[in-house]
């Protein structure tokens, strides 16, 4: 099979500072899908999607989506390319409404109703909460609208960083189905995550992280029946996860 | 010997060295390289300066704070002595706890405006200090019962120290030895020694924590250092030494006012010295002061001609007038911090690690 | 597993907070009350209270620009003052070509002239925003410290180029006809102008009000001031949001300087720095970034520093300073602290 990939980082390093974070990350992600980044904390997961999403810059090596290199462009063309971010700390304008914030989200123009409904289905609260202000939401809420406005418009490729971190089991669960839906729509999906019963329920493929390099990648199914090789990758790791 | 009297802070440039050493050869025989009333003017003005923008460059340059209150400090050692002076009479005692008063009053000043706005951002402090130093030159300048007002205080400082005093009869290599040679000698000693107790603070561990607290102030804080006591403790030095160097201007010039010590021309200009200079060596603050109290002087005269010149061209002829001249320092102000924002002495030490 | 409530809820802001939050906007009316005690008269007191509003609504206007450049960049520009007094000297420029419809007695005319002259005076400011931003500002992002001395840097060179072309002397003009003499009210006399003045600064307050509450670049304002990093993830361009702010900013700074003008008759090549004082007073007491707090701050200072004035003139900058304290001392990052992300 040669499809080509929608994502590839080439030998990316990625600076912050007088710290080498990435050192030399390949990945590809593939078209349709969701593709699980797996790592220790520290192993440069959310560092990838930065760098991915222009917010910091590669040093070196490249960065390709849907055939054309992305790397250096500023985070807006990046954004308008068909990539949405949800980063870890959400990235919720709290002194906005939940309204305004995806008001903000619709880049190109007035929201689609429809599109609106099917979220607001996805996540109940955002039809609730529409005329509060988003300071106000919990935290489960904020990371549903967090997604949300990541949704509003149709994106070839969503980075989540995290999402249910921190988060009670009934809201992870409503995550994961969220996130199972939108797969189900043509929507590629890479999500950052530690807890590994989160990403074998709802991952594709597979790669795994350490000390800014990919040292693992395939397909879900072979990791998850293959507890040797878990253990090989992340046993120290993800333990404490599972 | 030497080494250890500059605190092991050498120039470690050898252009560097030889321009401050024609400085202070120059400074320190000036009243007979250069005889005239102008030119020991300019020198002692020129010895002031040193301390004054030194003492700013701790502030800017060491600690990376900005400040708008350091003509406020100047002024206050400057009326402290002045007005000791008017009041106790023209004795070197009076001389002596004016000064220490000012500069104990520019202390407690700077502790209140440091304690009170550096705990927030640099920008707050600039624009605090920027308040605050305005509302004290309008306060001075209203309070003429005390002040003098707008103009200022004459007052007179003990005899030995006026060109009323002879030490020697005759001339010495055809310059007066009276008392205005005198005071001179004292603005350029109190100068000398001022700086180098600068130099002794800067190399000191306080001084080196204080740059670690400019590097990263997040990191300084994380390893166990208290930021606001040393940014503080930066400003309350800073200031001492500020009140001192304008006790010293009170002293040479026999006057006092608004427009000498507090007025936001001066504060520019002191930040025009410390840039231009180099911030965060005090040595920059030597070649800064006499460079631009020369070009103050003098260069004036050069632009004269440029603008006789150039009559016929109406708009360059007013870009060159003589009164203009600030607008060309502010241009290099502004490309200085662009691209050398080390200064002067910053591109000698380049050049001299080049090679 | 933390055992966090799981239904959906909304934490409710206790009523006390809520007050709390709402204080300063009590502080205006409160100070007015205390001037009115103070003063006793109330005919005086009634005179200078509409100066005083006057005063600060000028200086909102001037002030409100540099909040928001900073809110929203990080930017603080010590050379605002230059644009006020370059608003200033074009607005004057101008009013002095239209000399004969200033000196009409017609209304309709004097006021078409005053208009003229605000609009090149905001044109030629914005414009020079742009430079200025292009020029001096953006080569120092994030470093607050070359910030402060590159636009004092620019503030001098602009000084100095405003006596390059209008010369070293300052400039006199008489209001328009129509702008001139008092209305009396009771045994109060309160000039017109400054009730102009005050319904400017109002229907401005207004209008930014609604722009940045009601549409998309208002929108965009306040949350690029809460988390630029995430503005951009979205695909918006804050570089070019920001310099519209920043423009805009400029050219009402450029507005303030041709109405603080007509207000004093006189300008000179320094007034821009000696109101950036007041300026910066009023962007701390409100709180740096936000457009609420340096409007009640703007008041706040134009009403004390009028009623001081009055009651005891020498200490009338000293009380503002004072003001500026005792608010700090309440609340260290002002009236209205801006929400950050980072």
């Amino acid at each position: 099979m040669t499809v080509n990939p929608l994502l590839s980082l080439q030998g990316v390093h990625t600076h912050i500072g007088p710290y080498h974070i990435l050192q030399g990350v390949d990945l590809t992600v593939p078209e349709g899908g969701v593709t699980v980044l797996l790592g220790r904390n520290g192993a440069g997961k959310t560092t990838t999607l930065r760098t991915i999403m222009g917010l910091w810059q590669a040093s070196k090596g490249e960065i390709h989506f849907h055939d054309h290199m992305i790397t250096g462009l500023a985070t807006p063309e990046i954004s308008r390319r068909g990539i949405a971010f949800v980063p870890e700390d959400m990235g919720i304008f709290t002194d906005l409404t939940v309204e305004e914030n995806m008001i903000l989200a619709a880049v190109n123009g007035p929201m689609d109703a429809k599109r609106l409904a099917w979220i607001k289905d996805l996540f109940p609260p955002i039809g609730t909460f529409w005329a509060s202000p988003a300071g106000t939401l919990s935290g489960g809420q904020k990371q549903m609208l967090s997604v949300a406005r990541a949704i509003i418009e149709p994106r070839r490729l969503i980075l989540i960083d995290e999402p249910t971190k921190g988060l009670a089991p009934a809201i992870v669960k409503a995550m994961i189905d969220a996130l199972a839906e939108l797969k189900a729509t043509d929507t590629t999906i890479l999500l950052v995550e530690q807890n590994f019963a989160m990403a074998s329920s709802i991952g594709d493929t597979v790669a795994v992280m350490d000390d800014g390099r990919i040292i693992h990648s395939g397909s879900m199914q072979e990791l998850a029946g293959d507890s040797a090789l878990q253990e090989k990758l992340m046993g120290l790791s993800l333990e404490a996860h599972q | 010997m030497l080494t250890r009297l500059l605190s092991g802070d050498t120039p470690r440039s050898s252009l560097l060295t030889v321009l401050l050493l024609i400085v202070l050869v120059s400074l320190a025989f000036a009243p007979f390289l250069f005889p005239g009333t102008k030119s020991l003017e300019t020198a002692a003005r020129i010895c002031i300066f040193i301390v004054l923008v030194a003492s700013y460059d701790l502030l800017l340059g060491y600690a990376g704070i900005v400040s708008f209150a350091h003509t406020m400090f100047f002024g206050i050692g400057a009326y402290g002595t002045s007005l000791a002076l008017s009041a106790t009479g023209a004795s070197y005692w009076s001389l002596l706890w004016g000064t220490a008063a000012g500069a104990v009053v520019a202390a407690v000043f700077a502790l209140a405006i440091g304690l009170f706005s550096l705990r927030v951002k640099a920008i707050f402090f600039a624009m605090v200090t920027l308040a605050v130093a305005s509302a004290f030159a309008v306060l001075v300048s209203q309070m003429s019962w005390l002040t003098g007002g707008e103009d200022g205080l004459n007052y007179k400082i003990p005899r030995e120290l006026t060109p009323a005093f002879k030490l020697v009869k005759d001339k010495v290599f055809d310059v007066r030895i009276n008392g205005k040679l005198l005071a001179y000698y004292l603005v350029f000693f109190a100068s000398a020694i001022l700086f180098l107790v600068m130099l002794r603070i800067v190399n000191s561990p306080f001084g080196r924590t204080l740059k670690a607290v400019r590097d990263n102030a997040f990191r300084a804080e994380a390893i166990g250092y208290r930021v606001v006591w040393y940014r503080t403790a930066a400003t309350v030095l800073s200031a001492v030494m500020a009140a001192l160097a304008g006790s010293l201007l009170a002293i040479w010039l026999r006057y006092t006012g608004p427009a000498t010590t507090l007025s936001m021309e001066i504060m520019i200009d002191i930040l025009l010295m410390v840039v231009i200079g180099g911030m965060g060596t005090l040595y920059g603050a030597v070649l800064g002061a006499t460079l631009f109290i020369l070009a103050q002087t003098y260069l004036q005269n050069l632009m004269g001609v440029a603008a006789e010149a150039t009559e016929a061209v109406p708009l360059l002829s007013s870009l060159v007038a003589p009164e203009r001249w600030l607008l060309w320092l502010g241009v290099l102000f502004v490309l200085s911090v662009y691209f050398f924002p080390a200064g002067i002495v910053g591109r000698l030490r380049e050049g001299a690690r080049g090679r | 597993m933390s055992e966090q409530a799981i239904k959906p809820r909304i934490e409710k802001i206790p009523l006390s907070e809520q007050v709390f939050r709402k204080l300063p906007i009590f502080l205006v009316p409160l100070l007015a009350l205390a001037g009115l005690i103070a003063i006793g008269n109330p005919a005086s007191w009634l005179t200078l209270t509409v100066a005083g509003l006057a005063m600060g609504m000028m200086v909102f206007i001037m002030a409100s620009g540099l909040t928001v450049v900073f809110g929203l960049m990080d930017v603080i520009n010590f050379g605002h003052g230059a644009f006020v007094t370059v608003g200033a000297f074009v607005g004057f420029t101008v009013l002095a070509w239209v000399a004969g419809w200033t000196a009409s007695p017609s209304v309709l005319l004097n006021l078409a002239a005053v208009l003229v002259a605000i609009l090149a005076a905001m044109l030629v400011t914005g414009l020079l925003g742009y430079a200025f931003e292009r020029v001096i500002v953006m080569p120092v992002y994030g470093d607050h410290l070359k910030q402060i001395l590159v636009t004092m840097g620019g503030l001098i060179v602009a000084q100095q180029m405003i006596h390059v072309v209008w010369g070293p002397d300052e400039m006199h003009l008489s209001r328009p006809e129509a702008l001139q003499g008092s209305v009396v009210l009771g045994e109060a006399a309160i000039e017109k102008y400054r009730l102009v003045a005050v319904g400017i600064g109002l229907a401005l307050f207004l209008a930014m009000r609604h722009v940045l509450k009601k549409t998309k670049i208002g929108l965009l304002v306040r949350a690029g001031v809460e988390n630029g990093e995430m503005v951009e993830a979205l695909g918006y361009r804050i570089r070019r949001l920001f310099l519209l702010v920043f423009m805009t900013g400029s050219a009402l700074a450029g507005l303030g300087g041709v109405m603080w003008g007509l207000y004093q008759e006189t300008i000179t090549a320094h007034m821009g720095s000696d109101i950036m004082v007041l300026v910066f007073i009023v962007v701390i007491i409100g709180g740096l970034g936000s457009v609420e707090g340096c409007f009640i701050g703007a008041l706040l200072v134009g009403l004390l520093a009028n009623y001081t004035a009055f009651l005891a003139p020498k200490v009338a900058l000293i009380s503002t300073i004072a003001l500026m304290v005792a608010i700090l001392m309440w609340r260290p990052q002002g009236l209205y602290p801006v929400v950050k992300a980072k």
